[in-house]
């Protein structure tokens, strides 16, 4: 048997690399589930440095919509968090009907609560699903895939598009609930997502792998995550309870009975738990909604911002040149500006809308959630392991549609 | 009339140019020069602590002068109160000091705004190109940037 060799025995030092190493993962890298880079500094296996970059899936969401008209705007809106399409179009409507000084009616405020908490609940999924993939537990994407399977049939027989959704209108919706909808929303709230939370619940939660995988990984104070401007999920599991829903409550979220679940380190193993619970208030707010849900009409009865109706069109005049106007030019919007935020599934969606009374806007700016968390990446990962940031990059959920825009 | 911009007149009576509530969105259009210092105020004012900064962003008002605004918007965590700040600068001279002393996290907001709009944030530690390419020429949101203009698409040196 060979004698160990003493490397400095001569007087010399080990003959080891100390120089710190520089690697670029991404932008096309399967853990990084978007057009991401970073550019990682490294020790060994210790992050010394990371410089986050992106900008690949820039398509000039705010400079199309200066050459649109406000209606035309909503299917660009699809595309900024392409997991939870319904809430952008929601958060975007609602700022336009601030401006115009819009109330809603009744059964569209309570449309609008569901379909945003039904895409919470998948928005979520999405993000737990494939954080655990990053971790090797596989079984929980798809776990949660069919109940996100379902929910997209749900979305689907709504608008007829899965993902590209374009469902609300200024003053309303594209169309009322198709017959016999809330009964299948029920179904699916009660009959399959539960059971698949139980079951991830029931796989992670307690798992000891997954807790050292998890916990202490990717931390972050209330304090740091406030100065970096975090909203949403991120946030709470730093302790701070925000969220607009009880802070602000818009639409009709003051009706009803939840709780907003916090965190206490802010590491990945809270941002789970935040998620994992916000899905069960979640559907308690949807069996609220459902059992609350208003008959009459779901558009406001304003010719100035809703379409007449196709036997109108075909049948005079004025309705036909109403029609006109209305594709060519665009709804007639007051000139100003307005700040108007909603909680979407990662942290405040905010959109700033300056009119200057034309049929489109002046400008649209978009207050993405992620911007935010993506520039605190290189914070929560500093000084901890390489193979720590995928598992903190998927539980922040970035998502490059709102993130480049 | 709202506590946050009534406070604001108190304290930086000359800085403040004009105020409004429309929409219930409390706005004060501030000059330039001390803009830093009205920021921290929002901040640490006791009765005031926004410590949110929510969002930074420019706007081009192409053919009136002063063309660009700066628009902040802050919320406060405690007091749950929101406020837009903007300040407007003049096209030969779009200069404003950063504000990433105050709030760690205008930081990409920031260079967000260089990149479209050409707004300079004096005192930035990083104003470098975020959503474009560094090779990319002009600034793509202003409103004399044609829509339909093509550039090739550069990629980093070797």
């Amino acid at each position: 048997m060979a004698e160990p060799v003493d490397i400095t025995a001569n007087g010399g030092t080990p003959d080891l690399q100390a120089e710190p190493m520089l690697i670029n993962i991404g932008p096309s890298h399967p853990a990084t589930h978007a057009t991401l880079r970073f550019q990682a500094k490294l020790d060994g296996e210790t992050i010394l440095d990371l410089v986050p970059e992106f900008g690949y899936l820039h398509r000039g969401f705010e400079k199309e919509s200066e050459a649109a008209t406000w209606t035309q705007v909503v299917p660009y809106t699809d595309r900024l968090n392409y997991v939870s399409p319904l809430m952008n179009n929601v958060g975007y409507a609602m700022a336009v009907e601030k401006l115009c000084g819009i109330e809603i009616t009744d059964r569209c405020k309570y449309v609008r609560v569901i379909i945003s908490e039904l895409s919470r609940i998948i928005d979520h999924m999405v993000c737990i699903g494939t954080n655990m993939v990053d971790l090797g537990a596989l079984t929980n994407f798809w776990y949660f895939w069919k109940p996100r399977e379902e929910v997209y049939f749900l979305i689907e027989e709504l608008c007829g598009q899965r993902l590209t959704t374009s469902y609300t209108r200024i003053g309303g919706a594209m169309a009322d609930l198709p017959a016999g909808w809330t009964d299948r929303v029920l179904a699916v709230c009660r009959g399959v997502i539960p059971e698949c939370i139980a079951d991830v619940n029931a796989l992670l939660t307690k798992n000891r792998i997954f807790i050292e995988r998890t916990m202490g990984v990717g931390p972050i104070t209330a304090k740091d995550a406030i100065a970096l401007g975090f909203t949403g999920p991120c946030l709470r599991a730093a302790g701070v309870p925000l969220d607009l829903r009880k802070d602000e409550p818009y639409l009709v979220y003051d009706r009803f009975d939840f709780d907003i679940p916090i965190g206490e380190a802010g590491d990945t193993c809270d941002r789970y738990l935040v998620r994992m619970e916000e899905m069960r208030q979640s559907l308690r707010i949807i069996e609220q909604a459902i059992a609350q849900l208003p008959g009459g009409p779901i558009d406001i009865d304003d010719p100035r911002f809703i379409l007449p109706s196709k036997e109108l069109v075909y049948g005079n005049i004025e309705a036909l040149m109403n029609h006109f106007k209305f594709i060519m030019e665009g709804v007639k919007v007051p000139a100003g500006e307005v700040y108007s935020a909603t909680e979407a599934a990662n942290g405040e969606l905010g959109f700033y809308i300056v009119s200057r009374g034309g049929g489109g806007p002046y400008k649209i700016k978009v207050r993405p959630p992620c911007f935010p968390l993506f520039q605190g990446i290189p914070h929560l990962v500093k000084g901890q392991m390489i193979a720590d940031l995928i598992a903190t990059l998927g539980s922040v959920n970035i998502i490059a549609g709102e993130l480049d825009r | 009339m709202s506590i946050v911009l009534d406070r604001l007149r108190e304290r930086f009576p000359a800085d403040v140019v004009s105020t409004h509530s429309d929409f219930g969105d409390d706005t004060a259009l501030v000059r330039r020069e001390r803009i830093v210092e009205i920021l921290a105020f929002l901040r640490d004012d006791p009765a005031l602590l926004f410590d949110f900064a929510m969002d930074l962003t420019g706007v081009d008002y192409l053919g009136e002068e002063p063309r660009f605004e700066v628009v902040y918007h802050l919320y406060s965590l405690e007091k749950k109160r929101r406020v837009r700040i903007k300040v407007r600068l003049h096209e030969e001279d779009p200069v404003i000091d950063t504000a990433v002393a105050v709030w760690p996290g205008i930081n990409w907001y920031e260079r967000e705004a260089w990149d479209m709009y050409g707004i300079v944030f004096r005192g930035h530690p990083n104003l470098k190109r975020i959503l474009m390419y560094e090779a990319f020429e002009g600034h793509p949101l202003r409103k004399d940037y044609p829509k339909a203009k093509r550039q090739p698409t550069i990629g980093p040196e070797e």
